[in-house]
């Protein structure tokens, strides 16, 4: 088997550049990572495929993506600012398609967040669609499936 | 300082500690009140335990709870409903495992015992050892006793109680009401949002008849919101109220014009559903059914709370399940029309995903400030939760039920002087 490294090391330094802006609240920049069309996705049925026929926990078009983050940043959300801080490791990073025009990666997420005290864990399988251009790569969907999406959550103020 | 009672000191007694306008804060924290609960208000009451159709064939089954104990909802080959035990008559392993699915039977994977979909055990293996031991028709999976309206599956470990159309009663006209918005189809449940917090149920019960604290905790969703929608959201100073329906169920009214949704049809298109219309257009619908889906398309607009586990909560069921007395988990259950146009249903899994459920722009608000008040009543040895809001404006309401202001706390009250009745059986004054 041949691996691309080189994709594989272009698409790990991108995904990690955008969890160092989730972790550190850099929302606006995190806008810019996005195609117009893409979709942010966090499934409350890990079998679905088709998403916008069925009820997720969220699906943000990109309208939806900046009034997530506007809610985030606007100091009116009281669980948003009692989200301290949120850490985040990826890794067994895997290029599942390097296509010309789009590159799908899949890779394991740990997202620890520390709130009143309390350490939650959200461990989750996550898939990108990437499309690749002159800039670096922008995304075109990215579908964060949690391992207990189908269980009891805490609720969320902070983005995947 | 030793004028406050030191609650240690004296015996708990959860009917005490509900008068007319507050109850103590040791109700929401105290492990031997919650252990009495579970037995006197969700092991004695008609408990919520789904819709219709989330068991929509032969075979279909879905998981939940009575308090604390799993029983399963499933439909068998005659189309009749089940409540059942969900705990093998051999050695009680749990016989259904998952949220829902559709079955031929259920297997204990234990030791095979195999049982139909109404509860009957019809197989085990190697039978012979029983021969003169146990007599199989003796040993059906528990069935509660179950009771439906208008596609509301309640059941009850009560065989005494009385009929489930009799304990709602007031609250039929609304569940009457809430059911419309499929929008001429049948309500159908599209999915649920799933999600616990540190607090005690009852903190979560009051919530659904709160109309107070919505222009604050949740002015980050409503900021979201376009200028109609934030308008339409403004109603502490409009006409709606808090009605109290009996048994402990209320509802509360926030926005009276959307209280029917099958009148009023010839409202203008409001901006946010425009696209919703031309969709709907676009597939060759009818102006009159464009317009019956969208006035139905947001929900209606009332709580309506059913005690104790249940609310039809504008366009959505809320049901809760007490796991201890400072953990709660809740499911915010999606719904739609059953054959309805696919743009309907899918506007309204939109709309339930930006305010409801963990990721929702109004949820997690409300999570925070229910675990405030959990952390809250832990401070000082004495305190006092006040459902004393709008006392000293009641009305009579056309129904000749007690009725106060849309803001006011006379839901809570509601549900409070039915939990106290509840709780008070059979103990000697
Ligand atoms: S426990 Fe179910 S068959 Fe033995
Ligand atoms: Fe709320």
């Amino acid at each position: 088997m041949k691996l691309h490294t080189q994709l594989l090391n272009d698409v790990t330094a991108f995904i990690w550049h955008e969890a160092d802006l989730l972790d550190h609240k850099c929302y606006q920049a995190w806008l810019d990572l996005w195609t117009d069309n893409g979709l942010y996705i966090v499934p409350a049925d890990l079998d679905a495929t088709d998403y916008e026929s069925t009820l997720n926990l969220a699906l943000d078009d990109s309208a939806m993506r900046r009034m997530r983050v506007a809610r985030l940043e606007s100091g009116e959300s009281v669980s948003a600012k009692a989200t301290m801080n949120t850490l985040r490791m990826l890794s067994r990073v895997r290029v599942l398609e390097a296509g010309d025009d789009l590159v799908v990666v899949r890779c394991a997420q740990t997202l620890n967040e520390m709130r009143h005290g309390a350490l939650v864990t959200y461990p989750a399988d996550v898939e990108y669609h990437l499309r690749p251009g002159e800039q670096g790569f922008r995304i075109e969907r990215k579908v964060v499936k949690l391992l207990h999406a189908d269980s009891f959550l805490r609720t969320v103020s902070f983005i995947f | 300082m030793s004028e406050l009672i030191k609650l240690e000191n004296i015996s708990l007694r959860a009917a005490d500690m509900v008068e007319e306008g507050r109850v103590h804060k040791a109700l929401y924290s105290d492990p031997e009140i919650f252990e009495e609960e579970l037995d006197k208000v969700f092991n004695n009451s008609w408990v919520f335990i789904g819709h219709e159709s989330e068991v929509p064939d032969v075979g279909s089954f879905k998981t939940a709870f009575v308090g604390r104990q799993p029983v399963i909802l499933s439909r068998d080959r005659k189309k009749n409903l089940h409540v059942l035990l969900n705990r093998c008559r051999h050695r009680g392993a749990t016989v259904c495992e998952g949220r829902k699915g559709k079955t031929k039977s259920f297997s204990c994977p234990y030791h095979g015992w195999g049982y139909a979909l109404d509860g009957e055990l019809r197989s085990l293996p190697k039978p012979e050892e029983y021969d003169g031991v146990i007599d199989k028709s003796e040993l059906p999976l528990q069935r509660l006793r179950s009771e439906t309206y208008a596609g509301l599956v309640f059941a009850t470990f009560n065989d005494a109680i009385e009929p489930l159309e009799d304990f709602l009663g007031g609250a039929k006209k609304w569940i009457n009401l809430f059911m419309k918005q499929g929008g001429g189809y049948p309500l159908k449940v599209l999915g649920e949002h799933r999600f616990s917090f540190p607090g005690n149920w009852k903190i979560q019960l009051e919530n659904t008849t709160d109309a107070y604290h919505f222009p604050i905790i949740h002015k980050s969703f409503i900021s979201s919101l376009d200028e109609q929608a934030a308008d339409i959201f403004d109603f502490l100073d409009g006409e709606g109220f808090v009605e109290d329906l009996g048994n402990g169920h209320s509802v509360m009214v926030m926005i009276p014009e959307l209280t029917d949704l099958e009148e009023n049809l010839d409202e203008p298109i409001p901006d946010r559903f425009q696209a919703l219309a031309d969709e709907l257009a676009a597939e060759g619908r009818s102006d009159d059914e464009i317009r019956r889906l969208v006035r139905a398309v947001h929900g209606t607009g009332f709580n309506l709370n059913l005690f104790p586990n249940v609310s039809c909560s504008m366009a959505f069921f809320r049901v809760m399940r007490p796991v201890s007395a400072s953990e709660t988990e809740i499911q915010h259950v999606a719904l739609g029309g059953e054959g309805a146009p696919a743009p309907f249903n899918r506007k309204r899994m939109r709309l339930h995903e930006h305010f409801q459920g963990p990721m929702g722009f109004g949820t997690p608000d409300d999570g925070e400030a229910w675990e405030r008040v959990q952390k809250g009543s832990m401070a000082g040895p004495d305190g006092w939760i006040l459902v004393n809001r709008g006392l000293n404006n009641l009305h009579r309401s056309p129904d000749g039920n007690v009725a106060g202001a849309v803001c006011s706390e006379t839901g809570m009250r509601a549900a409070y002087r039915q939990y106290k009745a509840v709780m008070a059986a059979g103990e000697e004054k």
